[in-house]
């Protein structure tokens, strides 16, 4: 335990890549992700489709989808035997993201969702009556939500950022080159490397938490009265 | 400032990466990669071939798997049988011996099975199958697992039918470790993993030296006949590298607690 804390403390330069890469590939996959589930969310909440419900319920249900599955078979679409395997992706950051954007995506839209449809519930005969166009519906119902919509994306962050099972698969823990703190994590423990491992753990949750208290200080979310 | 804050972290990790001329793939064992040699040899290639060689660890059968599907440019495994069947299937242009390392039984201090005082590599798992001690086999289809299982033939036992005693943990070589350490239990490993391995616990070394747990590590190209964008020529260079002398040097020079780890035999 004390071995593990020094090796925080005295943040050498390869740990500090990993932690960057970690960092560059879950915020890039955050997003994308949110560029995709915000609109979505949006639209399911102002607009009454044939398979709104069923759209809804597939969202929420996939939520609880398996990293490790996405994982392998974003690696079986990549492979150079696959489907993509011209474009040469497997092994790369872009994997990574693209695994992580597919794991987080059901996750915003589906909290977004919650929170988008009970402003709309709210907003409704307002912006019914000013006849506004669809689109305008859907900026302002984002643009009010932004605090809900900020911890659907940090939930987001969260999944990705702590997620082993499929950046595993899809970027093969290369040194320099895909190595994340996930999964330096489990190679240290695999080599009984337990303090090492450990001290990774703590920089993880360090990082988790200054990214949540940055965007929470950007967004300015406990300013002055508005709670 | 969000954005500010992104270009700032980019230009960060962009400034942090290695810059080497060429890059390659090549999939190792992860007993190569847990005894520290690569830690070595890495440097030494990107200093005199400039070339950097990106390793994906992962058990022998899916390093072949890798080949076969063109994802890596070269493969360096021990398994011999599954090695020669790859370049029989096509896979890869040749098979190259590189070095060899061997394998060790490793188990609880008080020896329960009394393995310790075994003649022979299938004396020691008749005796471990006889007390029914705990044993933790790989069980990943990697090269040690098969080594294990063609170990368990030779002594006239079927891993099939063992029970309770016997744990497959399906996961790498430190996992295995870590499991047979928690257990108190048996286990085969490679030398070089034992050695380097941080969380011995109660175990200790009680058999080795038995010339059939001697350990062929080889190298095979994959085959650029049927993946096209296979690097050949730097998996070329990096075999004649692999196979010089000073490579040599370094691998016959490599030393964990004094103890030499692999024995180079290229030709």
């Amino acid at each position: 335990m004390r071995h593990a804390f020094w090796l925080v403390v005295t943040f050498d330069a390869e740990l500090a890549e990993i932690a960057l890469r970690s960092l560059r590939v879950t915020l890039t996959a955050l997003v994308i992700a949110c560029l995709i589930a915000l609109p979505l969310a949006a639209l399911l909440a102002v607009r009454r489709f044939r398979w709104r419900r069923a759209t809804i319920a597939l969202l929420n249900a996939l939520m609880g989808l398996p990293p490790v599955v996405v994982g392998l078979i974003v690696y079986i679409f990549l492979s150079r035997s696959g489907p993509f395997g011209a474009l040469g992706l497997l092994f790369t950051p872009t994997a990574m993201i693209v695994a992580q954007v597919i794991i987080i995506v059901p996750l915003i839209a589906s909290i977004a969702h919650q929170s988008l449809r009970e402003l709309w519930a709210e907003y409704h005969d307002l912006l019914i009556s000013m006849n506004v166009t669809q689109m305008q519906k859907m900026r302002t119902l984002i643009w009010d939500a932004r605090r809900a919509l900020l911890t659907a994306a940090l939930a987001g962050f969260g999944r990705g950022i702590g997620e082993v099972g499929a950046i595993m698969i899809v970027g093969g823990n290369i040194d320099n080159a895909t190595r994340v703190l996930t999964t330096a994590i489990a190679l240290e423990t695999g080599k009984g490397e337990f303090a090492l491992a450990l001290a990774l753990g703590f920089v993880l949750i360090a990082l988790a938490l200054g990214v949540n208290l940055a965007i929470h200080w950007i967004g300015q979310t406990e300013r002055d009265s508005r709670w | 400032m969000k954005q500010t804050l992104l270009l700032a972290l980019l230009t960060l990790f962009a400034s942090g990466m290695a810059h080497a001329a060429d890059q390659m793939r090549m999939a190792v064992t992860t007993s190569f990669h847990n005894s520290g040699l690569a830690d070595v040899l890495l440097p030494q290639i990107a200093n005199d071939l400039d070339l950097e060689v990106q390793l994906l660890v992962v058990g022998t059968g899916q390093a072949l798997k890798l080949g076969e599907a063109g994802d890596v440019d070269a493969i360096l495994v021990h398994s011999r049988a599954a090695e020669e069947a790859f370049v029989e299937g096509g896979y890869g242009t040749h098979r190259r011996e590189i070095m060899y390392n061997d394998f060790v039984f490793v188990g609880p201090a008080n020896d329960p099975a009394i393995i310790g005082g075994a003649g022979a590599a299938e004396d020691v798992l008749q005796r471990i199958a006889e007390a029914e001690a705990v044993f933790v086999s790989r069980g990943d289809d990697s090269g040690t697992h098969k080594k294990e299982l063609s170990l368990w033939a030779e002594a006239g036992l079927d891993a099939d039918t063992f029970d309770g005693w016997y744990n497959a943990v399906g996961a790498g070589m430190g996992a295995a470790l870590n499991t047979a350490s928690g257990l108190n239990a048996y286990v085969l490993s490679d030398r070089a993993s034992w050695l380097n391995f941080g969380n011995k616990g109660d175990l200790v070394l009680l058999f080795a030296g038995d010339p059939v747990l001697f350990n062929q590590y080889a190298y095979l190209p994959v085959n650029p006949a049927r993946h096209d964008h296979v690097k050949s020529d730097l998996a070329a260079k990096l075999e004649r590298w692999l196979t010089s002398a000073p490579a040599q040097a370094l691998i016959v020079g490599y030393t964990i607690e004094g103890e030499t780890l692999f024995v180079f035999n290229a030709e």
